[in-house]
């Protein structure tokens, strides 16, 4: 995915940017206003992190414009300002949900998983590998003409793998993608997850193989 | 409130007051006047009386005589039934009449009153010089009169004195009355203009006043722009205290959400989750106490509008989803129409968050949350691990946590808040175990 990122704070703009291009995405930063426009005219995004108070203005007034040049890029704000107070203003505005800093990056994906699915996924997001087709929004597996619908976490790790087939993943990395770093979790824990996705991979190409003493990894036979 | 007085009451008081003064002035004047009017009238026909009889006296061959003429007493006779008494004297020998009649020797046209017999008499005296035997001797004539027509004519003037004052006196107050109301008036227009404003009606108050009460209304308009200014800072305060707290902390955050990413050993990663769970801590106790000072700001000037819990709830609900698809947990949403109350809409919505955000933290991975809500009664039950029995009446303190909440990161505030969102809205929240097995219950009842 393609995403701008609008935050005047640097060292918070470069961590966001670090962990969602470790994530796989692609991401422009834009420290003001004036710079985010120059950015939307000249390129698509899949998706926008607004944040609020920006040197040069409010982000709302941003949105504001996105919105009435019928700009439909998705927005999800990025706000420092209170919980109670202002918080339907940014909806009511457009933008298509918000996030409180400082934020759980598990939680930013997931809302920016929810608001991609709510806008129906212009683009096609199915994948095939192998002889599986997975859709990562609608969160489905095709196998064997047969349609699974995958839980949130059985999800996440497929995503996982799917963006690097074949590439090996330690469970600690696997642990990080799926766990908050809240939650009190053993590295087994991930064997539970596995093992649901090979039993939905059944009877395909596609399988997850272990890699002892390493990780698992994807492989396509 | 302390009250000094009614400005209508004292107003009142003050013109009633001069009212009933000027009319007794006014009954005293009147009166003295008419009786000033009706002595003379009296004096006049008793001079009249007394010259026709003086005139009637004459010196015939050295004789004095007296033939007093009829019309001298009868017009006495026609103002009342009054009896009348008269003397004629030469000097100091009386001639005819009553001897001992009192006179004033030497004067002539004088009237006084003056005792005889027991009453009062009306008196005058006249007299003339008139030539007996080659000498100039004086004759004087005097006449008396009883005064009961002047009694029974003064007794009806004072009747009508009494009657006019007592108009002058309702119509004066009629008018103090009116006079007062209308001063006040202007006074009772502010008052229910301003009281009639809703909380965050800061804008100065522009009802046309008397230029009397123009300082009052610039006072009045000077404090509120202050309430205002101050508000607004306050407000501002927490904007700007939330953005300097939470920008840092959410790049602390971001940096160690990243390294956890990129760091191997074990005891770092540790450190790493530490601070991250720190993190979490100081940026939620921060929000909820922000949050609780909002609720408090709000629960003095609650904003009433009418709303819909199941809406609120639904709403609420659809926000929480993704989150809590993070731990698959499911919602399990019963809504029934019907229902409404008024109340604020961002404590309600404050308050269902937190209990929602309450139940999706205490949650187990891939559980579900019930949430049904009946009329205005919201019920949010999960398969967490429940209320401890010990606790369960004093959760809702502020700061209080369960005694089994593990490490799950928490500010001890969120139920406090909905708790003390329900009492300001006279509702009530209330903490139970969920019937179906383990978890907790947490119901939200507000009054329709």
């Amino acid at each position: 995915m393609r995403l701008l990122l609008v935050e005047d704070n640097a060292r918070l703009a470069a961590a966001i940017s670090d962990m969602l291009v470790l994530d796989g995405h692609a991401v422009d930063h834009a420290g003001d206003l004036a710079t985010a426009r120059d950015f939307v005219d000249t390129a698509d995004y899949d998706l926008i992190l607004l944040d609020i108070m920006l040197p040069d203005g409010d982000g709302r007034v941003f949105l504001q414009g996105l919105r009435k040049r019928a700009l439909d890029v998705p927005v999800i704000v990025l706000t420092a300002r209170s919980e109670v107070s202002d918080r339907v203003g940014v909806l009511d505005l457009g933008a298509d949900d918000y996030l409180v800093k400082p934020f759980d990056f598990s939680e930013l994906e997931a809302r920016v998983r929810a608001v991609l699915r709510r806008r129906g996924g212009a683009r096609s997001n199915v994948q095939r590998i192998g002889d599986i087709a997975f859709d990562r929004l609608a969160g489905t597996l095709e196998v064997a003409d047969e349609r699974i619908d995958l839980r949130n976490r059985e999800l996440r790790l497929f995503e996982v793998f799917a963006a690097n087939p074949n590439m090996i993943f330690s469970k600690t990395k696997l642990v990080d993608r799926l766990f908050s770093a809240d939650e009190d979790v053993s590295e087994n824990a991930i064997e539970v997850y596995v093992g649901r996705l090979r039993k939905h991979l059944t009877g395909s190409a596609v399988t997850i193989t272990t890699v002892r003493g390493v990780g698992y990894r994807l492989s396509i036979l | 409130m302390n009250k000094r007085g009614s400005i209508l009451r004292r107003l009142m008081l003050q013109l009633v007051g001069a009212a009933a003064v000027l009319a007794a002035i006014l009954f005293v004047l009147f009166q003295s006047f008419a009786r000033q009017l009706a002595i003379e009238a009296q004096d006049n026909t008793l001079f009249a009386s007394a010259s026709a009889i003086l005139e009637s006296v004459s010196v015939q061959q050295g004789e004095v005589n007296v033939d007093i003429p009829y019309a001298a007493l009868s017009m006495l006779g026609n103002v009342s039934d009054d009896r009348v008494f008269y003397r004629i004297g030469m000097g100091a020998v009386p001639l005819t009449g009553y001897d001992d009649l009192p006179g004033k020797p030497g004067a002539d046209a004088v009237s006084w009153t003056d005792q005889y017999r027991g009453d009062d008499l009306r008196m005058v005296q006249v007299s003339r010089a008139l030539s007996v035997a080659g000498t100039l001797r004086d004759v004087t004539v005097v006449v008396g009169q009883t005064q009961g027509g002047l009694a029974q004519k003064l007794a009806q003037i004072s009747r009508m004195a009494i009657f006019i004052g007592a108009i002058y006196f309702v119509v004066a107050s009629l008018f103090a009355y009116w006079t007062a109301r209308s001063t006040v008036r202007p006074l009772n227009a502010v008052a229910e203009a301003v009281a009639r404003r809703g909380p965050l009606d800061l804008r100065p108050v522009t009802k046309p006043v008397p230029s009397e009460m123009a300082p009052l209304m610039v006072a009045l308009n000077a404090f509120i722009s202050r309430l205002d200014r101050s508000l607004t800072r306050s407000e501002d305060f927490i904007v700007e205290a939330a953005h300097r707290v939470r920008t840092p902390l959410a790049t602390v955050r971001a940096q160690a959400e990243v390294t956890l990413r990129r760091v191997d050993r074990q005891e770092n990663r540790n450190a790493l989750k530490q601070m991250i769970r720190a993190v979490d801590e100081s940026s939620r106790a921060a929000g909820q106490l922000l949050d609780h000072a909002m609720v408090a700001f709000r629960t003095d000037h609650l904003d009433q509008q009418a709303l819909d819990l199941g809406a609120i709830a639904a709403e609420v609900v659809e926000r929480q989803t993704p989150v809590a698809a993070l731990k698959d947990i499911t919602f399990d949403v019963d809504i029934t129409a019907g229902g409404g109350f008024n109340g604020d809409a961002i404590l309600i919505q404050n308050a269902v968050t937190n209990l929602i955000d309450n139940a999706v933290k205490y949650s187990p991975q891939e559980t579900t949350i019930t949430v049904s809500v009946k009329g205005n009664s919201l019920k949010i039950c999960d398969q967490g691990p429940g209320f401890p029995a010990a606790d369960i009446d004093t959760l809702t303190d502020r700061f209080a946590r369960g005694t089994n909440v593990g490490n799950t990161v928490g500010s001890g505030l969120g139920l406090t808040i909905a708790h003390e969102v329900a009492l300001a809205h006279n509702g009530a929240l209330t903490l139970s175990q969920n019937p179906k097995g383990t978890g907790a219950c947490v119901t939200l009842s507000l009054p329709s």
